[in-house]
């Protein structure tokens, strides 16, 4: 393989139902930064069927290329066509660098590409970075649940591939108007052995706004207490106007669903502002939410270490703390709006 | 049928602390287990076993310690046991330990291959599908149900917003979830089968056909740059207040950040 001829920063752009998934749009934004060091071109991978009408947006997030592959075989998501479409991708275009989502899907199609085109793979990388010295991408990520971080690199096998959690990357501000050649490809798409067949579609149904979107998280963990305390949490959420989050004990306890979840096996999550009542603050959480802009957290042990990451910590006990905390939130939010 | 569940030995990384001071990883004392995503897939090819008959193998890449947690997927009811094992193996990443365990499951009859989904040391989530494209065929990742119908199986799989009820033709490989059971206790008499009637095969480099430029660190399209230990923002402020006074100094501080 010669390295050199691999050129242009590639995202695995996800669409479900025709709707592109959050996480492209991030890849989008990182992989603008890192084309713009490696002096090349940002080109979205677009797959499924009948989906050319999204273009237009992957140019209004950072896109200068998209490369559509629409075919029949590609709705819904399985992995072997999948598979097929970006490896030909990949082979015909020669990208330095793909990034994928590390969704249920990127986490399924990226390994089997990477065995496939024979390259490396980086899982759930947090930073993302081309060496100065030989353009290489350094891919960081955490690993031992956390507890350590490493830098992994993928020096002779091109293209150098990476997942990224949601919520990690920055999206850009959509550029109005924005718009970018499109090359439709299809290399073609034949039955064989590896292919499987979908019986049923079942979609969750939830009204509830997904915690990576929300601006302000109130999130509860084993300090909370009971489950019937959770009605604490959700009072204040109502106020402030946020949602509800939890720990991963919470959720292992039943207390809380597993899609609200933050932490190394539950979601990333960055909002505006991060009440941690009652969670001590395992590592494993902690790299779910530090990140965010302001952490408050409520906790009876004064040692606990969600105070190393808290902008502000209360030492008290959340049953005490949050009722009164809301009433007074609400009485200073209806005195603001008088 | 012929059923074979991969698993990994990985340290309990809930137990697994800092040291305060050098901020390095303590790793004395904390013990070892079998990665939970596979305990699943053990399980479910065990609960396969007891509805219908199955020959289940486990295979697992790793030092000879690893002899511990094939031992207790024995003593589950598995009834063979394999230990991929050599220093050529070593500093494999996902790439080269899917090949190798690959190759060493080419020595085996299957009809169904089982994985966990991700080991918690790593995370990566990798090795499984890497497995299944190394062997031609198809994979169902995180399987939340199995079932056997004909030559086929029927797995529910999990998106984050869906299920997909997918069908495949066996010979295919499935990569389990925690969530798809709960896995049964080892028995007094599974332990002693374990030990004394049952034996754990190694086999190394000589025992598999791979090319050895595809093993081990060498054979590793990815390289470790750098570990380090992650530096936490500097710590705020802790206050100690009554329940009335902590109200407030919450609500001037959202003041001052203009949250609210």
């Amino acid at each position: 393989m010669n390295i050199q001829d691999y050129q242009g920063v590639f995202v695995f752009v996800q669409q479900v139902d025709n709707k592109i998934t959050g996480v492209s749009y991030e890849l989008l934004g990182k992989a603008k930064e890192l084309a713009a060091d490696l002096g090349t071109e940002v080109t979205a991978v677009l797959l499924g069927y009948q989906v050319e009408e999204l273009c237009p947006k992957l140019a209004r997030y950072g896109a200068d290329k998209v490369v559509l592959v629409d075919d029949k075989a590609l709705e819904p998501y399985t992995t072997e066509p999948y598979t097929h479409a970006m490896y030909n991708v990949i082979e015909k275009y020669k990208p330095a660098v793909v990034l994928y989502g590390a969704t249920a899907i990127g986490r399924d199609l990226a390994p089997r590409v990477s065995a496939r085109v024979h390259t490396g793979l980086t899982a759930d990388c947090t930073k993302l970075e081309i060496d100065p010295e030989n353009k290489n991408l350094k891919m960081t990520r955490p690993a031992f649940g956390g507890n350590i971080m490493a830098t992994i690199v993928c020096p002779e096998h091109r293209p150098q591939m990476a997942t990224v959690r949601p919520g990690v990357m920055q999206k850009i501000k959509p550029v109005d108007g924005a718009s970018c050649p499109v090359e439709v490809f299809n290399p073609g798409f034949e039955p064989n052995n590896k292919n499987v067949e979908v019986l049923e579609v079942i979609k969750k149904v939830s009204d509830k706004i997904d915690i990576q979107d929300a601006k302000i998280l109130i999130s509860g963990g084993r300090g909370v207490g009971c489950p019937e305390n959770f009605k604490l949490l959700q009072d204040l959420a109502d106020v402030i106007g946020g949602e509800v989050s939890a720990s991963r004990a919470c959720v292992d306890a039943g207390w809380a669903e597993k899609d609200v979840q933050v932490g190394q096996t539950g979601k990333t999550v960055r909002p505006n502002l991060y009440i941690a009542c009652g969670i001590s603050g395992a590592i494993q959480h902690l790299a779910g939410m530090e990140d965010s802009d302001v952490i408050i957290a409520i906790n009876k042990d004064e040692n606990a270490p969600i105070f190393e990451v808290a902008d502000y910590g209360i030492v008290g006990d959340v049953a005490k703390v949050l009722p009164i905390f809301t009433e007074k939130l609400k009485e200073e939010l209806a005195l603001r709006n008088a | 049928m012929n059923i074979v569940v991969c698993i990994k030995q990985v340290p309990n990384t809930n137990e697994v602390k800092l040291d305060p001071v050098t901020g390095t990883l303590i790793r004395d004392g904390v013990p070892s287990i079998i990665n939970p995503d596979d305990k699943a897939g053990l399980e479910a090819a065990l609960r396969l076993k007891d509805a219908q008959g199955a020959h289940i193998t486990v295979v697992s890449m790793g030092p000879p310690q690893a002899d511990a947690a094939l031992r207790e997927a024995l003593a589950m009811g598995a009834d063979e046991a394999i230990l991929v094992s050599d220093r050529a193996f070593g500093g494999a990443d996902t790439w080269a330990t899917s090949t190798t365990i690959a190759a060493a499951i080419k020595n085996l009859k299957y009809d169904l291959i089982i994985t966990g989904r991700q080991a918690i040391d790593g995370d990566t989530a990798q090795v499984g599908p890497q497995i299944s494209e190394h062997l031609g065929i198809p994979n169902i990742s995180y399987a939340e149900d199995i079932q056997v119908e004909g030559d086929s199986v029927i797995v529910k799989r999990q998106y984050e917003d869906r299920y997909h009820i997918v069908k495949a033709k066996m010979p295919c490989l499935i990569t389990a979830l925690t969530e798809l059971n709960k896995p049964r206790y080892m028995t007094p008499g599974g332990i002693f089968d374990a030990y004394r009637e049952k034996e754990v095969k190694v086999w190394g480099l000589k025992d598999i056909q791979v090319d050895q430029a595809n093993i081990g660190l060498k054979g590793s399209p990815t390289r470790v740059f750098q570990t380090f230990t992650k530096s936490l923002k500097a710590a705020g402020t802790v206050v100690q207040l009554d329940p009335e006074e902590s109200a407030d100094y919450m609500i001037e501080k959202l003041k001052e950040k203009f949250i609210i």
